[in-house]
């Protein structure tokens, strides 16, 4: 089954436009998963991780319902077919 | 997202390039200056600490660096006076990899001199320098600076950690001066491959050393084009003048209700004039006795003035940030601000009398003044 990730508006522009994103490949982690991204939406790479490869401090993954600072980082795993959320932190001014 | 409208500039016209904490704006009136017309918000949401044009080689180009809480921060730039804007697809200011660090913000961009038309300057934070050789396509690190002996020792202040000032020595394509706060000045005379602290005569009230090597929190240095020995600095507790282009500071506070403050412009042609805005003190940042001041010197800081007309004097306690002070190349002067609060003033006539041009933006963070020269003069 394909990854599912939910694209936030303010990225869509970078992923074709498209809010949900579907792609086949193996993940065992989140990192990984994420690499898979990266790969058909190169943009997004970049404001999702710093440059130390790091996710934004403002910036929450949940796979399948989990924050993936509360399972592992970036070495959360994923299940095949797993929903991915990207999402803008509520932090703001 | 709301609505963006633009302006659209001819030849001659004066822009004012308005960065906020959400969102950068353009303001654009003819050379009387008398009457200004607002586009943007450009890149709503996102903080824009440093703006630019660059008008060599033909181009008339806008950048912004805009910054995104969420999304992180890159240089997107226009052609077309905002109307468009570049989206890289790959952050095109980033520290490389060995280096541990992360941007955390682009504090200033500096388009090179005439003679290095394809050259950008940009300042950040964490504090470092990085450089275009390519009109803005690709930019590097200048690890001659990050790898000093100093810079470990550097510590943020109450903005972080950044690098907000670059002056280009209009003489020497080599020599390279750049503010940090809090780390003091360096300057480079070899293009950027070793650096030195540059302090002599800046006090640091907030070490036990008061006039340490390096160091002091630096707010704003500016350089007269015209005859660049001359530089005037403000600095966290300090104003000062230098005739040697910066090798020793001499404390020029005669007559100002305070010698704290953040920003400062230089007169495009006369190396005596500058303007800065006074603020109470480091613990109550705010114009001194609720009178919004800007004060200038004719006299290379022998004494200073203060220009109250058109600018409230009961109850504004507001703060100029760094950046948010510009100066356009007309002849008179035109001089702008911003204030945290979110308005915008302006002279047309050095100084002399100000009106508000603009009330209700995000607080302002910077503000450049240019005058734009389109092909042909269209």
């Amino acid at each position: 089954m394909p990854l599912v990730f939910m694209i936030p508006g303010p990225l869509r522009e970078l992923a074709g436009d498209r809010g949900e994103v579907r792609i086949e490949g193996t993940a065992c982690t989140i990192g990984e998963a994420l690499s898979l991204l990266w790969a058909s939406y190169p943009a997004v790479r970049d404001r999702v991780l710093t440059e130390l490869g790091e996710v934004r401090p403002h910036v929450n993954i949940f796979v399948d319902g989990l924050n993936i600072r509360d399972s592992g980082g970036l070495d959360a795993p994923v299940r095949d077919g797993a929903e991915i959320y990207i999402l803008p932190a509520v932090s703001g001014g | 997202m709301p609505d963006t409208r633009h302006v659209t500039p001819r030849n001659g016209d004066v822009l004012l390039l308005a960065g906020t904490m959400k969102g950068a704006f353009i303001l654009r009136s003819s050379k009387t200056r008398g009457k200004w017309e607002m586009g943007g918000p450009y890149f709503p949401g996102s903080a824009v600490y440093a703006m630019a044009y660059d008008g060599r080689n033909g181009r008339h180009r806008i950048w912004a660096a805009a910054h995104s809480m969420h999304w992180g921060g890159l240089l997107r730039s226009s052609d077309d006076f905002g109307q468009s804007w570049t989206n890289p697809e790959e952050a095109n200011v980033k520290f490389p990899e060995g280096t541990g660090a992360a941007l955390k913000q682009i504090w200033q961009i500096v388009p090179g001199r005439e003679a290095e038309p394809d050259t950008l300057y940009c300042g950040v934070e964490p504090a470092a320098l990085f450089v275009s050789r390519d009109a803005g396509d690709t930019w590097s690190l200048m690890e001659g600076l990050w790898n000093h002996p100093q810079r470990p020792q550097w510590a943020p202040g109450g903005g972080g950690l950044c690098l907000h000032t670059i002056l280009l020595d209009p003489e020497s394509l080599d020599r390279v001066r750049i503010a940090v706060s809090t780390g003091g000045m360096y300057v480079t005379e070899d293009g950027g491959s070793t650096w030195r602290p540059s302090n002599q005569g800046v006090r640091a009230d907030f070490l036990p050393e008061k006039y340490p090597e390096f160091g002091q929190c630096v707010h704003k240095v500016v350089q007269a084009k015209q005859k660049p020995d001359r530089m005037f600095l403000q600095n966290h507790w300090g104003l000062y003048r230098s005739d040697d282009r910066g090798e020793s500071w001499t404390d020029i506070a005669n007559g100002v209700p305070s010698d704290f403050g953040f920003c400062m412009s230089i007169h495009p042609e006369s190396p005596d004039c500058a303007w800065i805005v006074p603020v109470e003190s480091d613990q109550f940042r705010c114009t001194p006795e609720g009178k919004l001041r800007v004060y200038r010197t004719r006299d290379a800081g022998k004494s200073w003035e203060a220009m109250t007309k058109g600018l409230p004097q009961n109850d504004a306690y507001e703060t100029v940030l760094r950046d948010a002070m510009a100066v356009d190349p007309l002849d008179p002067a035109g001089v702008y601000f911003g204030t945290r609060s979110g308005k915008l003033y302006g002279s047309a006539d050095e100084g002399d009398t100000w009106s508000e041009l603009i009330d209700g933006l995000p607080p302002v963070v910077s503000v450049k003044a240019i005058v734009v020269s389109l092909p042909g003069g269209a």
